[in-house]
Order: structure tokens, then sequence, then C-alpha cells
């Protein structure tokens, strides 16, 4: 069991992401958005979206550096950091939480939004409701869950990516986290039929672009364009 | 140099009646969609008024278009780069939909089959967003049609609270010298458009054959610092399918050589549209110029299509002899540089704008005498006697010069004061031809006021009053196909698909 949860459905959601990602991006452009609703509703949408979306970035951001350097994560969670990091770890997830919680309310009580809301919106919105909380209750009650991530889930995961799957480092894991881990796959599972694509969409490509774009029908010239600052 | 080829409209507003025919032949070829219902790629205002949507000429409020920094750089209002993509959760400067209008449609099925009772059935309201019915319509398109005067709309005119005085503001407000005229709008098609520069994607590009904007519709993602960042309100967010959308100028029209819809239903035949060369190596001197010499910069870009140099410069482009023969012909290079009648519409916003627009002079000289609406004196202090426009008439302009100014000369009112000192001296001249009322050393002080001749006279009073189709519209078919199979290197018609404009097979609809 243990395999099909911690080595096959990991396998399987990454491979859909990547593939299916790649494959809608080719073969339907069009639907690549992040289908912004700001035009429908303005009030309500700025402390949720920008709560939600720089808590989340944050909280991702601390995963990924945890996956990526375990060392060197754990040598912060091991110094005198590890206090302030694990309050702020929980506050961010606790806003996170409540700034979705209070999307998801936006979209259910104002109509206009509850009619641009496809049914996956739900699915997604509600998934990610139930993963902050299972990180907030984590952080809450497993207080050394940073230093497990150094010990056992960065080994469980490196062991997924050099493809020598140990699922043994996670299958002691209380039900919680297991359950975290599990949830994270769905939303990567789902990121491709989901306007999660948005993730990828993201422009840092703007901090140096040329301002003016100019597109010829047949180039004469390379397009010039001018920068201004 | 960098010469380019640009589609160009002029409006001539003393013609606009005000009938909208423009703004619906626009709605029924492009935004009759869902999602596009409030969308008018094309509307017609009346001014003063708030316009559509609400004060879209209040940048303080909506942050459109450039401004230049202590430095004389130029920056965008909206944000800096950084600025895009931390408001990028949140745009703090982005219109809802409640600044143009919730577009609705009626209940007309109940008309049919409402039960029999006492009263006639009603077809109510029903929203095009939610399917509701709504029970008070507060808002819609040119809400403040034909409103000059009003104390909700015309006084709100951010032209009006920015360039008049309180005792001019008031004054507009007295019956008599109620004014108003039509301002038709559409996407400017910028030489330094905000659009492009605001996107974080990089989706909104202009064409460099025509110089037509366009937003790509499967590079757009949605974040909507389009909208923001077009001083105009040009750009518009589609809420159903999540991308923006703007006039093409019917560009696909353009291309089989036939007009823009709305040029080709202008009731009043207002519309002229022509091909301009311009420089593009001084598009950013010239918007980065000071507020009083906007206009002169743009006119500077505009090149003389005779010039050898400027057509050696077209040919390097690759610009064919037909677009070429074509500016040299085109109406708009009259009004625009050899006439200088034609003004860009808030020149300040500095995007460098390519419509261009004839100011009205009959509501500026039009006045009530006697209980009479008499169009053609100067306000009301003007003699029994003297008939028509006079040299002393666009002192006593009904509308401030102020307020003109505001619109269309960046607040230089010399600048536009120039124009309508051309406008009366055409038609004095013209009436001492034809009626042969005008005191001759009055019609001579007219012309040399305003540099005209009286030949050049003649020519703006036949291009304005009698021009053919043929003569409005000169522009050549776009030649697209000559880019797939021509002297040029064959290119596959469908590589390009992905990269710009409509071309894409699948229903623009959402699908997750």
């Amino acid at each position: 069991m243990s395999d099909v949860i911690f080595v096959g459905f990991p396998y399987v959601a990454v491979a859909l992401a990547v593939l299916v990602g790649i494959y809608r991006y080719r073969s339907d452009t069009f639907s690549y958005s992040s289908f912004s609703s700001q035009l429908l509703e303005n009030q309500k949408l700025f402390w949720g979206s920008a709560l939600w979306h720089y808590a989340v970035v944050l909280i991702l951001l601390a995963h990924f550096i945890a996956f990526l350097l375990p060392p060197l994560w754990g040598g912060i969670i091991g110094g005198p950091l590890r206090f302030p990091l694990e309050a702020l770890g929980l506050i961010l997830s606790l806003v996170g939480f409540v700034a979705l919680g209070w999307l998801m309310m936006r979209r259910f009580s104002t109509r206009r939004i509850y009619v641009v809301t496809t049914r996956m919106d739900w699915v997604v919105v509600g998934l990610l409701l139930f993963q902050m909380l299972f990180g907030f209750v984590i952080s809450l009650s497993y207080r050394w869950g940073g230093e497990w991530f150094v010990s056992s889930t960065a080994p469980w995961l490196w062991s997924l990516v050099t493809f020598n799957p140990k699922p043994e480092y996670v299958t002691a894991f209380p039900f919680l986290i297991q359950l975290h881990f599990f949830t994270g796959f769905l939303l990567i599972a789902l990121f491709p039929f989901s306007r999660l694509v948005h993730l990828v969409a993201f422009p840092i490509g703007y901090l140096w672009r040329p301002y003016q774009r100019v597109i010829w029908n047949r180039a004469p010239r390379p397009g010039p364009g001018f920068r201004t600052s | 140099m960098d010469i380019r080829a640009q589609v160009s409209m002029v409006f001539h507003l003393d013609k606009c009646i005000g009938c909208h025919t423009c703004s619906i032949a626009c709605k029924n070829i492009w935004t009759d969609r869902q999602g596009t219902e409030y969308m008018w790629w094309n509307n017609v205002e009346t001014k003063p008024g708030t316009g559509y949507p609400t004060q879209w000429e209040d940048q303080e409020k909506y942050k459109g278009g450039w401004e230049r920094d202590s430095r004389g750089r130029l920056k965008l209002k909206l944000q800096g780069r950084a600025g895009a993509l931390t408001n990028i959760f949140y745009n703090p400067s982005l219109p809802t939909l409640d600044d143009y209008y919730e577009p609705w449609t009626y209940d007309y099925k109940n008309l049919f089959d409402a039960p029999e009772g006492d009263d006639q059935p009603t077809a109510r309201a029903v929203s095009l967003v939610t399917g509701d019915f709504m029970d008070t319509l507060e808002a819609g398109p040119n809400w403040d049609d034909d409103m000059g005067g009003s104390e909700v709309y015309a006084a709100n005119d951010p032209n009006i609270l920015k360039s008049l005085s309180e005792s001019e503001q008031q004054s507009l407000k007295n019956l008599e010298q109620t004014v108003f005229f039509y301002l038709p709008r559409i996407c400017n098609h910028c030489l330094n458009p905000g659009c492009v520069a605001a996107c974080p994607t990089g989706a909104i590009y202009k064409r460099g054959e025509d110089g037509i904007v366009l937003i790509s519709q499967n590079r757009c993602r949605a974040w909507r610092m389009c909208v923001s960042g077009c001083p105009y309100k040009k750009t518009y967010f589609n809420w159903s399918t999540g991308k923006s959308e703007k006039c093409i100028l019917c560009y696909p029209r353009l291309e089989s050589g036939q007009p823009p819809a709305c040029f080709h239903s202008c009731v009043g035949r207002i519309r002229y549209i022509g091909m301009v060369l311009y420089d593009a190596d001084g598009i950013e001197q010239a918007a980065r110029s000071p507020d009083d010499g906007l206009v002169d910069a743009q006119r500077a870009l505009i090149k003389d299509p005779y010039d050898p140099e400027v057509i050696a410069g077209a040919k390097r482009n690759g610009i064919g002899d037909a677009v070429v023969t074509a500016a040299q012909n085109s109406p708009v290079y009259k009004f625009v540089k050899r006439w200088g009648l034609a003004l860009p519409l808030h020149p300040e916003f500095r995007t460098m704008p390519m419509l261009f627009y004839v100011p009205p002079l009959l509501p500026v000289i039009a006045a009530i005498r006697d209980g009479q609406y008499e169009t053609t004196a100067g306000m009301e202090t003007a003699p029994a006697d003297e008939t028509g426009p006079n040299l002393n008439t666009v002192d006593k302009a009904r509308i401030p010069m102020q307020y003109m100014a505001s619109l269309f000369t960046a607040g230089n009112v010399d600048k536009i004061k120039h124009v309508y000192h051309k406008l009366v001296a055409v038609r004095m001249y013209m009436r001492s031809e034809q009626v042969g009322d005008q005191k001759e050393e009055d019609v001579q002080e007219a012309l040399r006021r305003a540099d005209l001749t009286p030949e050049q006279c003649i020519s703006i009073f036949e291009l304005t009053s009698l021009p053919t189709f043929e003569e409005r519209f000169v522009v050549p078919p776009m030649e697209r196909e000559r880019a797939m199979d021509g002297e040029l290197p064959p290119l596959d018609p469908y590589s390009r698909k992905a990269a710009g404009g409509f071309g894409f097979r699948d229903a623009p609809a959402r699908r997750f």
C-alpha cells in the first residue's frame, strides 16, 4: 500500500503535471490563464488574493529550500532561527488558510464570481484549503517537523528523484503528515487540469524585456524596442 | 531613420451627429460574445461628460499612460517593472465592471409566455453576467448621452474639473450656455502604447506593416495590467475567457481592402482613414517632450511621403509601393501635417495616439440670440448686423478654449486657438466666395492669422464637405498574401499561428 501512495502516486502525479502540462501548452495555449476575477469583484479580492498568494509563495519557498538543500535547512532549523521560523511558518499557514477561506466565501457569496467558477475551481480551492489546514495543524502539533523534513522527507523525495524509491523513510510518519504528502501530490496531479497552470506563467521576463514589441509579418530588420528605465 | 507605416484615422467632429451607428456596427461584428457584452471597442461620448468607463480621463484614479520623472525620463504611470510583479495578485488601479456598467438584456420571452392577467406583461432586465433579474439599471453605455450641462455628468468631466475655474464651470451650467459635442473613440493604435509596455507577459504587440496594436489571445495570461496601462481605457478584460481584448482596427477587413466597420457605417461621414509614414527612431524622444511641445513633436514624427529619403527608408523596411502611394494621397496626412487641423486626443498621456480629431467649430460658435438658436453667431455680443463667423468668433467661444486645449493639446491654449483660427478662416473665405457678405480686409486678416492660402481653404473645404468614399478611405489591401508568396522567401502561413492575433482554431471559450 505504501508503495502505491509514496512511490507510484508521486511518479504518476509528476508525470501528469509535466506531460499533460506540456501537451496542454502546445495544443491549447489559449487555456493558459490565471482567469482573474478582479474585474467582477474588487473589494473582497484585495485581502484574500494578496494575502493568500504572498503566504503560499513563502511557504512553498521554505518547502523547496528544505527539499533542495536539506543540510542548509537543517543548519538553519537547528540554530537560533528555529523559533522565529517556526512562528513565521505557523502565522503564514494561518494567514494562508484564512485568506483562502475568505476567497472561497467570496466565490460562494458573490453572484458574479459564483457564475464564473467551474467545478474544477471548487475542487482545487477545497484541496488547497485542506492542505493549508493540514500544514497548520502539523506545524502546531509536531514542532519537530522541520527536522523530520531534513532527516526523512527530503531523503524520501530525493530517492524518488534518483529513481531509487525508499518509501520506508515516511511510512512511520503520523497519518496527518502522510495525508499532507498525499494531498500535495494530488494537487500536482491536478495542476495540468486546472487553472493552477498560471504558476508557470509567472512573467518574470517583464523585468528585462523592452517595453515596446513590434512584430513584422516579414522581418526587414530586428524588431526594435526601447527601454525607458 | 526607421520608417514604418501606420493606418491612421481622422475624425471631423463638426460632422459627428452622435448616432452611435459606428458603435453598433462594431458591436455586431466583434463584441456580441459572452464576456464582451460590456465592451465597446468603438464608443461615442458626449463632451463635456464623464465618458466610458466613468471618468476614464482621470489618470490619478486609473494610472494610465506615461509620465516624465524628475530627470525627464519616461515611465509608466501605473508602476515600474518590479511593481508589475508585486501587484500581479491584485491590481490596485483596475476599473471594475461597475466603472463600465453591468450588461443586460430583457426577458422578452415573458411577453409571449406570461399567463393571462389584468396587467400587460413586462420584459424585465436580465443581467448578462449573472443571469439574474436587475431591478434598477444604474448605468449603461452612453448613460451621459446629450447630458451637457448636467450636474451629474458634464460637471464631473475630468477636463472641466482640471482646466476651468469655479466661475467658468458655473457658467457652463446656464441653460443658454449649455453646450456639448460628440467624441467617437476607438483604440488609438499608439506609437508608444501603454498597454504594450504594461503587459507583463509581452502578449501585446504593434504590427510593423500597418501599426495595428493587437493582443495575442494565446499569450495573454489575464494579468490585466494592459487595462490599467491604457490611458484611453480601450483594452478590456473578457471575464468569460480570462483574456484581454481590444479594437483590432478590423484588420481582417483591411487586409482584404475593406475599411473598418466603424468607418464604413459612419452616417455623418466624419471619418478619414489613410496611411502615414513615421520615423520609429524618434518615438521615445518625442514622447519625452514637455507638455506644450507634444503635439508638434508627434507631427514631426510623421514624415513627408514624397521625400526620397523617406521613400528609401520605407523600401528598406519592406514597405510596398502601394503603401507609399497611399501615404502620398493620405487624407490623414493632409489634415494632420499639411493643414495642421487635426489633433491627437490627450497627447499628455504620452502614448503618441495615432487617431486625430478636427475640433468642432459649431458648438463653439453657436449661441441663443433673441430666443433663436443661431449656429453661425459669435456668442451673445455679436452685433445684430454681423452674421456668420468673424474674427472675434474664437475669443467669444461658448466653450472655454481651456477645455478644448485640455482635450486636444495638453493644455496649450495657443495651439488649439490656432486650429480654430484656421477653421474660422476657411468659413470666412468660403462665405466671402459664395455669399459675398464678408469684408475683404477681414478675410485677408483671418487668412493671415491662420497661415492659410485661398487654395488651401478650398482644398480644406472640399475634403471636409464634398469628399468621395475613395478620398476618405485611402488604404491599399494590406497584402498579407505577399508575405507568403511574393518576391520574398515564402513564409509558412501557420508558422505565426500561435504568436499573434486571433489565429486559433479551437473555440475561444473557457475549458478549465
